[in-house]
């Protein structure tokens, strides 16, 4: 049976996941986002992922929900306290939500990976390290090079001066 | 290990029903880059928690590349969100005009 940890990081993850999309402020939302990252980080303690964890940490909740923070701050103040959502599709959202937990979720209670425990000693993560610079060496500089390419493209994107108001391009 | 493998699965199935929804419902752009990111998160608790109860170091290979990729994605979609404020002043999906056929 789960452990009371488990349960605590598990409610705070699937709670906040829900805040951020549900609350009606941008920014408290954002700020559950970094709950939802944090409680994903602590599962990955819980699973003896040490350095995936801290990569977590440092990666998703230092600079993607601060870079999404400093974002929704560019935006005008009324939009970010309006909801703005379909609401046609709102209960065929939550239908198309419920149908994918159950469904879903009584697959994975019906089939045989129910039973799988573990006692064997965690994956040394040193392995991990030495994994990266042999077997997985193209993909970690293709890995360095697509972020190299996509941050200078997100920035030229950022920084455009031909756009103006309404769509219209002037050069 | 006290957590079987089941508990873990079902935290990630709950994460990506959250996410579809917000998909499915919000129009905000913002909101669903969020949704992104739960969904995002739900895949790499499963490859770790899989990765820890074969036990593989592959698991967790795996997870950081993908953190990783995430990270550029996120990037180039904030830039996105930047460059369709300023054309429209708004972020919402649907007037986002010149997207359309």
């Amino acid at each position: 049976m789960a452990d009371p940890v488990f349960v605590a990081l598990a409610v705070v993850t699937i709670g906040s996941a829900i805040a951020a999309l549900e609350l009606r402020s941008l920014v408290y939302g954002s700020i559950a986002l970094m709950g939802t990252l944090g409680g994903i980080a602590g599962l990955f303690l819980l699973l003896d992922a040490t350095f995936v964890a801290l990569f977590q940490l440092a990666v998703y909740v230092g600079s993607i929900a601060v870079l999404i923070l400093f974002t929704v701050m560019l935006v005008k103040r009324e939009l970010i306290f309006k909801k703005i959502e379909d609401n046609r599709r709102k209960f065929a959202g939550v239908g198309l939500m419920l149908v994918t937990m159950v469904a879903l979720g009584a697959i994975f209670i019906d089939s045989g990976i129910k039973d799988i425990t573990t006692d064997e000693p965690q994956v040394d993560f040193r392995e991990i390290g030495s994994d990266f610079v042999t077997y997985y060496w193209p993909a970690l500089i293709l890995m360095g090079l697509i972020l190299a390419g996509s941050v200078t493209g997100a920035l030229v994107l950022a920084r455009r001066e031909d756009i103006e108001e309404n769509g219209q391009r002037t050069s | 290990m006290v957590n079987e493998l089941v508990d873990f699965t079902l935290v990630s199935v709950a994460l990506l029903g959250i996410g579809i929804y917000g998909l499915a419902v919000k129009r905000n752009f913002i909101r669903m880059l969020f949704a992104i990111e739960i969904i995002i998160n739900a895949a790499n608790l499963n490859l770790v928690a899989f990765g820890r109860f074969i036990p593989e170091s592959g698991g967790q290979t795996l997870a950081l590349f993908s953190i990783a990729i995430a990270a550029a994605e996120v990037a180039v979609g904030l830039s996105l969100i930047i460059v369709a404020y300023r054309m429209y002043q708004n972020v919402d999906v649907a007037d986002f005009r010149s997207l359309r056929g």
